[in-house]
């Protein structure tokens, strides 16, 4: 039993050094969507007019969403044209609508927002738009395109696609081939998104069958329990995907309780404790998919640059484009120095 | 003069936990002095009727996993931490109050005993913070109760609101993991004792000795008259605010000592810990037999009650039922068990 996994993925409650995000990279590649480690912004880095941007997001009691706001306060800090009004951030919908109502009156020049559910905040949205504000829509899309000027987010499908392929390639030789899925909550959309992308992706591989499927709710505590029961009751199995990478801390430790080590587990989200643990290699850890959180830095990017008139530098159109898909990248122990500045703590 | 109400509840015996001491024509109900008190009433009886089946569903369903030394470990120690909190729970209803905090007092008391700052100090550090923060919280909400005249409902919805918001700026909504090996080696197989998990000890501790308090001591009898009939047990010379407080500070204490479980069984803290524990531990003393109303309950009974909620998640996980299926089944499964417990108290009592 890897005693000392625990120790590798140790990390404390100080405040994550937002400098540390947006400078310890020294990565140039080419068309990846984390600005955060590229230190190269969507528009252009001279000042410019100055924008007001309102931020509004959902309540940060997770590891990702806490990274949401970071990166958006960073990335808004690093450029002298912005001013970011930020709220406090509700999950409870009514909450959130009178968030924003507050941003439209004071007139900002821009909305980002990242709804706690799109199809309930459409109206709001409809709204800002109607009142003059551009909004870029963080994430969770609005349900209609009226509502919002540029969607930026994340690939659920693809991340479930990309976890599928990855486990497919490692096993694509073994036959009878077994895997078992622990999901994020099965009340949201994006949990459905990824288990339709990893079914997908072994559709193409006809070795492997799927065991077992059950979903935690996102937390160290469910990601633990429901693990520890799914280890008991799929005594062998090949492979594990796992929605996120925050109840895969409860998950990781449910296996080393139970000594399992007869598989390999592929995370999700991107974790900095995922990496760490992708990295010392001694756990059953060997890949997450991201979902990287930077995309709020790329969405003060692209709320300046409306702000400001501006399109996107190194693309020919005059306008920032309509909708942005991040790439959910799979980081193994091959690539994970390059990605583990993004992780997220 | 503290010990003049306590005198019927005496003659009354071991069963003062399951009569309302003020409440004469239940205690000759159920009638003269038991040796042991070890009796299980009907509800109990009942209840490990249904727990039964369970154990027959699960065996039935996966005779290979279910049966398993290893499984019956994990429910056990799975049961473990809101078994805890549900017997601090008991006490509380049974005084007539209610502690909706509990959920968000474990998580507060395991952020905070889980930063930077408190692993310094090691195994001691984290147990010790985890029972202050617990304590410190009960403690709250026992003022309120008992000395601000605030309904237990309205106080420790406060608290509720206060402590996950707490929680959470302490965290910043980060998982916060647990360094301290000897905290960490609590929760894995080398530590079981004669096959029993550590977790599962501390459980079968408190509820022994919550056991005990409930039934064999003042403050026990003194809980079950406040519930009964906080007026009655005033004029009969107890005083009932301290008894309220010292209430709301048990479930505290109770809450703090399922922090550090859950801290041992996860190794980490998340503000996102004990979610929903209020409805869990409340729904488990209800079937267990405790009147919402207060006057009556028994430590017994509330823990057969979580061991059921545990099992059947159990059988659920093992036979790879999916979440909504889940809920459906086990709500209609708390139905099921509180109308067998009604049918067999009727035929039983009646």
């Amino acid at each position: 039993m890897p005693e000392t996994s625990r120790r590798g993925l140790l990390f404390g409650t100080a405040a994550v050094s937002a400098g540390a995000l947006l400078t310890a990279c020294t990565s140039n590649e080419p068309k990846k969507e984390t600005p955060a480690a590229d230190s190269r912004p969507a528009a252009d880095d001279k000042p410019g007019k100055h924008v007001t941007i309102g931020f509004a997001g959902p309540k940060a009691d997770h590891g990702w969403l806490n990274a949401i706001n970071e990166n958006a306060k960073a990335r808004a800090g690093k450029y002298s044209d912005v001013t970011l009004e930020i709220t406090g951030g509700s999950n409870d919908i009514a909450a959130q609508i009178g968030q924003i109502d507050t941003l439209i009156n004071k007139k900002v020049d821009v909305l980002v927002i990242l709804p706690a559910d799109g199809k309930a905040l459409t109206q709001v949205g409809l709204k800002a738009m109607k009142a003059g504000i551009p909004v870029v829509n963080l994430d969770r899309v609005f349900a209609s395109p009226q509502a919002y000027r540029c969607w930026i987010g994340g690939d659920n499908y693809g991340m479930g696609l990309n976890a599928g392929r990855f486990i497919g390639e490692r096993l694509k030789d073994k036959p009878d081939a077994k895997v078992v899925e622990l999901a994020g909550m099965d009340n949201l959309e994006l949990t459905k998104q990824r288990t339709q992308g990893f079914d997908d992706a072994l559709k193409n591989y006809p070795n492997i069958k799927k065991v077992a499927r059950q979903a935690a709710d996102f937390t160290v505590e469910t990601g633990q329990a429901k693990m520890a029961q799914l280890l008991q009751a799929q005594k062998q199995f090949d492979a594990l995907w796992n929605h996120d990478d925050d109840q895969g801390v409860g998950a990781l430790r449910a296996i080393q309780q139970a000594g399992r080590d007869d598989f390999l587990m592929v995370g999700g989200a991107g974790a900095k404790s995922a990496m760490d643990a992708i990295k010392a290699d001694d756990s059953v850890l060997k890949a997450t998919v991201l979902y990287p959180p930077t995309m709020a830095a790329s969405a003060i990017d692209l709320a300046r640059a409306l702000g400001q008139g501006k399109g996107v530098g190194g693309l020919s159109e005059l306008e920032i484009p309509a909708s942005l898909t991040l790439y959910s990248a799979v980081v193994t122990k091959d690539n994970v120095d390059e990605y583990l500045p993004t992780g997220f703590r | 003069m503290t010990q003049q109400p306590v005198s019927p509840a005496q003659q009354d015996g071991a069963d003062a936990g399951t009569v309302s001491a003020t409440s004469p024509e239940s205690a000759a109900r159920h009638g003269g002095p038991r040796s042991l008190g070890l009796r299980l009433d009907v509800r109990n009886l009942s209840l490990l009727g249904v727990l039964a089946v369970l154990v027959a569903v699960g065996g039935f369903t996966k005779p290979d996993q279910f049966l398993d030394t290893s499984n019956l470990q994990l429910v056990l120690t799975q049961a473990s931490v809101i078994g805890v909190v549900t017997v601090g729970m008991t006490f509380v209803i049974i005084s007539g109050g209610i502690d909706l905090s509990v959920g968000a007092i474990v998580a507060l008391a395991s952020v905070w005993a889980t930063t930077v700052a408190t692993q310094e100090y090691g195994f001691v550090g984290i147990l010790f913070t985890a029972v202050v923060v617990g304590l410190g919280c009960g403690l709250v909400n026992g003022l309120l109760v008992a000395y601000g005249g605030i309904v237990p409902f309205i106080a420790t919805l406060a608290m509720l609101a206060s402590a996950r918001g707490l929680a959470l700026q302490i965290t910043d909504g980060r998982t916060q993991i647990v360094s301290v090996q000897s905290v960490l080696d609590l929760g894995i197989p080398d530590s079981y004792i004669l096959g029993i998990p550590p977790l599962v000890l501390v459980f079968a501790a408190v509820t022994v000795i919550g056991w005990l308090v409930l039934n064999r001591t003042t403050f026990g009898r003194r809980t079950v008259a406040v519930g009964g009939n906080a007026e009655a047990a005033r004029l009969a010379g107890i005083d009932v605010r301290r008894q309220r407080l010292f209430l709301y500070l048990l479930s505290g204490l109770c809450c703090g000592i399922a922090a550090f479980l859950l801290i041992i069984l996860s190794g980490s803290g998340q503000n996102t810990n004990g979610n929903l524990y209020e409805l869990d531990a409340i729904a488990a003393a209800i079937i267990g037999g405790t009147l919402l109303s207060g006057g009556r309950g028994t430590i017994v009974g509330s823990v057969l009650g979580v061991l059921v909620f545990t099992t059947i998640t159990n059988i659920f996980v093992l036979n790879n039922l999916q979440s909504d299926v889940q809920q459906i089944a086990k709500g209609a499964i708390i139905v099921a068990a509180v109308l067998v417990q009604r049918r067999t108290l009727r035929n039983g009592e009646v």
